[in-house]
């Protein structure tokens, strides 16, 4: 009987194969009073020499067969080892207390263990780990109790663990360790991130994993979703190796459309680009080949934390980014923030009916203090990149004039002080309230660019609160209503001369991406990670062909006939 | 004794690659090393001690060298702050 058992998905990809229990032994800790404190000495001395050139040839060992990056813990690791004060303290107890060595490197680790636990930051907390791990090693020697490690194992297997250490992750060896699961941790842990790297599949935080999985099982990691099955029915293990084969066959597929343009079968390029809220967002963007930025949302800037951030913070995080992009294409959207997403430090109203009140747009012409630090502190970072302003919630031609006419007084004024600005920022906007889609031929004249943002396109227009559970069948993306008003917005900007990108969930639905692509959408922007997956299915789309099928969706009655309409189509 | 103050431009804050490095490049000088960060004052020769400052990203730090190479010491350990990227001078 196949069981089933979930946790957290740490590293992509499917393994099959016999489970193997790392066990944790039991190091037992006694107090105990010693006489001899010269002879404790020397052995807390050997177990800690020891246990640096164990480090050491691990250390070595990872950084030949994986990076110097990784092998730098195990640098860390050495130097905990003669950390003066840890050694410290641990000679002086046994010194003046008379006790044994494993007591005293107890004690003195258990403080710092305490002491990054309690810290308010994830990164710091994982480095409880390193000392335990660490701790573990030299307990090990003193208590001359062997700890098993990965490298002995020579069969194909799953590893199951309560929990990973730093140094038990560098021994795994790919050939042997086809996947690991973990009872604890969480995606940022060491194991995960070097799971990922070593492109195991790994499923951490399974919780019940040791309790449930016995040595030998069959078991079945599936590090795409964080699905565990143990001793799977044979239909099942059919079901699974299929899945393990289209995932190897689409990596395969993705990882050679890389650093690939976006072009369709007949020779068309589009732009792929990804959606973000931090600088730090940028590295999966590059690792997944984005051509752009399509929408940078700041409000993460202004969330969690009790102050508005200054023109200076803003201007370091704008520049992040733009430098990170190396010139490609970055929409910057200016503070979306009101209506359900509150700042502590701002006291609004409370309305009504938030998604219709005093949001976005609205707010920022509202405060125009708050805003103009905003766009001057764009303006400032401009220089590092190809920065596009979007502003979002438009509803109005003269909302966006006002807008811009406060963009330019900034620049004015910045040049004015001397301060260098981009020349060539295009100031575009979002399209998400029907007023606009349906003047867009209006807006096209002024505008550089729309990005159409579907999630609240289709709320507004389908008069549907999309956190509203009772109407949520309302929320149909490929109603014929929807796909109208997008062809209106992508017309309009033709005819102008400027382009029409999309930054909404549907741009990277695979349903979705062949109607966009036959109603002429130039820009494609969704999160990161759906990148390669939408630049495979491009590539074998035919744009004209595509355009030719645009009339008959459009004409269809409902959103369920436009998926069935696209799902028939010969290249589906 | 001499000393001198850096800001952290890390995104990360002070993490464990540079704070080892760091650690690793000043525990050779025979002089008192120390780092403060907030009021608080640590052992820039202990690993855990830097570490247990969770220094975030902006902070600006003091080093502080006492002993026969205290000047040589200071410059080293800016270098490797630099070197490292996690701080402008």
């Amino acid at each position: 009987m196949t069981q089933t058992m979930s946790g957290i998905a740490a590293s992509n990809g499917i393994a099959i194969a016999k489970a193997f229990r790392l066990e944790n032994p039991e190091l037992n800790v006694d107090k105990r009073t010693i006489s001899d404190t010269d002879s404790e000495l020397a052995r807390l001395t050997s177990a800690l020499e020891t246990s640096i050139a164990e480090l050491e040839v691990i250390q070595k060992k990872t950084a030949e067969q994986i990076s110097e990056k990784e092998a730098a813990i195990f640098g860390a690791h050495l130097l905990v080892l003669s950390d003066p004060e840890l050694v410290g303290p641990i000679t002086e107890k046994i010194k003046t207390e008379n006790v044994n060595a494993e007591f005293a490197l107890q004690e003195a680790t258990d403080m710092f263990i305490a002491m990054f636990e309690a810290m308010d930051n994830e990164y710091m907390k994982e480095r409880a780990a390193d000392i335990r791990d660490v701790r573990k090693r030299v307990l090990g020697h003193l208590l001359g109790v062997t700890i098993q490690s990965p490298s002995m194992i020579s069969d194909e297997v799953i590893i199951i663990a309560e929990d990973l250490t730093p140094s038990d992750t560098v021994q795994l060896n790919a050939q042997f360790v086809k996947g690991f699961i973990t009872d604890i941790g969480g995606r940022t842990s060491h194991s995960a991130i070097l799971a990922r790297t070593l492109e195991i599949p790994a499923v951490v935080g399974a919780k019940k994993a040791m309790a449930d999985i016995q040595n030998g099982m069959i078991v079945i990691v599936d590090g795409l979703d964080g699905t565990i099955l143990i001793d799977p029915d044979e239909s099942v293990i059919e079901e699974y190796k299929n899945k393990q084969l289209a995932y190897d066959e689409q990596k395969a597929e993705w990882a050679v459309l890389k650093n690939e343009a976006t072009v369709t079968a007949d020779g068309q390029a589009v732009e792929l680009g990804a959606n973000i809220g931090t600088p730090k967002d940028i590295t999966g963007v590059v690792d997944n080949g984005g051509e752009a930025i399509g929408l940078y949302r700041t409000e993460f800037l202004y969330m969690g934390r009790d102050s508005f951030p200054t023109e200076d913070e803003q201007v370091e995080a704008y520049a992040a980014v733009l430098k990170g992009m190396q010139g490609k294409p970055t929409v910057v959207r200016t503070l979306d923030i009101g209506g359900d997403k509150e700042l502590s430090y701002l006291d609004l109203p409370k309305e009504l009916n938030p998604f219709l009140g005093l949001r976005a747009i609205r707010l920022c012409l509202e405060m125009p203090d708050m805003f103009r630090t905003q766009l001057r502190a764009l303006l400032r970072a401009s220089v590092h990149g190809n920065l596009k302003i979007m502003f979002p919630m438009i509803a109005t031609l003269d909302e966006f004039r006002e807008a811009k006419a406060l963009l330019l007084e900034e620049k004015a004024k910045l040049q004015a002080e001397g301060v260098e600005v981009s020349e060539t920022i295009e100031v575009g906007i979002m399209v998400e309230i029907p007023s606009t889609a349906v003047m867009a031929d209006t807006f096209a004249k002024e505008v550089d660019f729309f990005s159409i943002g579907t999630n609240d396109l289709i709320q507004y227009t389908m008069a549907a609160d999309r956190m509203n559970e009772s109407v949520s069948y309302l929320y149909q993306p490929f109603n014929p209503a929807i796909l109208r008003l997008v062809k209106m917005v992508i017309d309009a900007s033709h005819r102008e001369g400027k382009w029409t990108g999309m930054c909404g969930e549907m741009a990277g639905d695979e349903i979705a991406i062949p109607i966009l692509l036959g109603l002429g959408l130039d820009e494609f922007s969704m999160s990161a990670s759906s990148i390669l997956k939408a630049r495979a299915q491009i590539s074998k789309l035919s744009k004209a062909e595509m355009a030719q099928h645009t009339d008959r969706i459009l004409a269809l009655s409902n959103s369920q006939e436009v998926e069935d309409y696209v799902k028939q189509l010969p290249t589906n | 004794m001499v000393e001198k103050q850096f800001t952290i431009t890390d995104e990360a804050g002070m993490h464990a690659r540079p704070a080892s490095a760091l650690v690793g490049a000043v525990s050779k000088f025979t002089s008192d090393i120390t780092l403060e960060h907030n009021g608080k004052k640590v052992n820039l020769k202990s690993i855990l001690g830097v570490m247990s400052l969770g220094i975030p990203s902006g902070s600006v730090v003091t080093i502080a060298a006492d002993g026969a190479d205290e000047n040589e010491a200071i410059e080293q350990a800016g270098a490797v702050m630099e070197k490292e990227g996690i701080s402008n001078q």
